[in-house]
């Protein structure tokens, strides 16, 4: 014996990975791959969501935040060509107004033309006095100062002209879309203290498992670090694997959510697609959701060691 | 490692140990473990023993009173301290205490990767104790498929595998027949020639006749009496 123990020379090393061999690994998997996979899928989906719902928002600002709408409510005919021909003009001349386009009536009969049909005034004899538009960009955001001074430049010449921000219709979809995105990060917020949470009762689960063999180790001069490092690891291979399923139904259900939204050709929510750091961030969902297991199993390990002497 | 032989190892002052609010179990123990002496603790079931075990290989803090082991206060001793304490005392659980997962081999080579040994530094020790304690063919075997005798035997592998300072025992040849307690007992009495303290807590008086001039302290309903002289220094030399 004296011979043999001699042998082993001081060099030390972490406690690798035989440390693993302490707890089986079996005691600590059970149901959690599964769980940590359908957390991380949800997750996934919530933040797909968010971002998505982000870039609708972020696209329709800078559309219509410089955009003014004029409409001419005049109901003679003439009258009305005459005030919109006067406003353009009006309109041109002021400073500021890159663009201004009136928006041909052809435009405007396809717009009523799903409800009402085509040949109204050959059928009645006169036609339905739709309102002239005209869509005006501004340089820049369409604020209240700038809608007044427009109302100011065109009343002597349309007094018929009614002047409104495109955001200001948009205002209550924008809105709602926040709401949704709030939604989205609650989600996300919850999803992570739900697995935090369900990693915390396993590690407990295994702990009370365990509790024998852990009390040898300790005897033996391990040291909670060492024990922290079996569940801490066992935990990540588990949240690893099962991030990695995870985040994969997730991309099925994207990327096929994303193809029935890209063929409804709406423009809104065609500004909704994913780019690429929405996909970076996408496929970081398992990552991280593996180091807030990690971390998880760790914290609680380390509390549940100190009251050990 | 420090194996100073006569040095004061262990010292207890005025130790007493109580359970919740029961009555002490153990009280007044004062006394002084030196280094390199062979001592046996006796007493009746109930004596305790154990508890007095408990306190030497640190799973357990009395109630009152001071202990220093190899130099430091085991008292306040900061918990993150405790782990490089523990591993200068091998310890034989009366219950053996093997990882019921882990092969006999594992169980052995325990202690060492505890410590931070890699693995091509586990291999031979660990095989020649095996031999040395007569399970060279059951390396690959489970606690669960040894007897009583072989786990005994696997538990006291176990706690000398790293040549410790103190080695524990508690009843360590209550499981196994004659020939092999006396076969133990020589392999405690290697390794305290090593330089390695041992405290073998027993109440097996075959034991202790097979000891020669046994240091013994014996326990009665929790307080210490020194019948051979083996808590004065030098040991067995009269007050």
């Amino acid at each position: 014996m004296r011979r043999s123990l001699h042998g082993i020379s001081r060099g030390r090393r972490l406690f690798a990975g035989a440390e693993a061999e302490l707890v089986p690994q079996a005691r600590l998997s059970g149901p959690m791959p599964w769980v940590i996979a359908i957390m991380v899928a949800l997750t996934a989906i919530a933040l797909a969501a968010g971002l998505a719902l982000g870039n609708v928002v972020t696209a329709a600002t800078a559309e219509i935040e410089g955009g003014v709408t004029v409409q001419i409510i005049e109901p003679r005919a003439e009258v009305r060509q005459a005030e919109a021909e006067r406003a353009m003009k009006a309109l041109e001349a002021t400073r500021g107004i890159p663009s201004v386009r009136l928006v041909p009536q052809s435009d405007l009969d396809a717009l009523i033309e799903p409800w009402l049909g085509t040949g109204i005034e050959s059928a009645t004899g006169s036609a339905i006095p739709v309102p002239a538009l005209i869509d005006v960009r501004l340089d820049g955001a369409a604020t209240p100062q700038r809608i007044a001074t427009i109302q100011r430049a065109l009343a002597p010449v349309a007094p018929s002209a009614r002047v409104d921000a495109q955001a200001g219709w948009l205002r209550p979809v924008f809105d709602a879309i926040a709401s949704l995105q709030w939604l989205a990060i609650a989600l996300v917020v919850l999803l992570a203290a739900a697995l935090s949470s369900a990693v915390l009762l396993a590690a407990r689960s295994a702990l009370g498992v365990n509790r024998d063999t852990i009390e040898i180790v300790h005897l033996l001069g391990g040291t909670d670090s060492q024990i922290a490092r079996v569940f801490q690891r066992s935990i990540g291979v588990d949240a690893a694997g099962g991030g990695a399923v995870g985040l994969a139904l997730a991309l099925v259900v994207i990327l096929s959510l994303g193809r029935q939204f890209s063929g409804l050709g709406a423009g809104m929510v065609d500004s909704g697609a994913l780019i690429w750091t929405d996909w970076l961030l996408l496929a970081a969902v398992p990552i991280l959701a593996t180091l807030l297991a990690m971390l998880t199993a760790r914290l609680t390990v380390m509390h549940a060691l100190r009251k050990m002497l | 490692m420090s194996r100073a032989a006569g040095g004061e190892i262990i010292q207890f002052d005025n130790v007493g140990l109580r359970y919740g609010t029961d009555r002490e179990v153990l009280s007044d123990l004062s006394f002084t473990l030196h280094g390199g002496r062979f001592y046996f603790l006796t007493g009746a079931s109930g004596a305790g023993k154990t508890s007095l075990l408990k306190m030497l290989y640190l799973a357990q803090r009395p109630s009152r009173g001071a202990i220093r082991m190899f130099g430091n206060d085991a008292i306040t001793l900061p918990r993150r301290a405790l782990p490089t304490l523990r591993r200068r005392i091998g310890v034989v659980f009366q219950d053996f205490r093997l990882v019921p997962h882990l092969s006999a081999f594992d169980n052995v080579a325990l202690p060492l990767r505890v410590a931070g040994f890699a693995e091509r530094e586990i291999a031979g020790p660990v095989s020649d104790i095996l031999e040395w304690v007569g399970l060279a063919d059951r390396v690959n075997a489970r606690p669960a498929a040894l007897s009583g005798g072989e786990q005994q035997r696997i538990a006291i592998a176990r706690a000398v595998i790293g040549r410790p300072d103190m080695l524990v025992a508690d009843e360590p040849t209550g499981n196994v027949d004659p020939d092999m307690a006396e076969k133990l007992m020589r392999l405690f009495e290697a390794l305290n020639r090593q330089g390695t303290t041992v405290v073998v807590a027993t109440h097996d008086f075959h034991l202790l006749n097979k000891a020669t001039s046994p240091l013994i302290m014996r326990l009665d309903r929790g307080r210490l009496s020194d019948p051979t002289g083996a808590l004065r220094y030098p040991p067995g030399s009269p007050q």
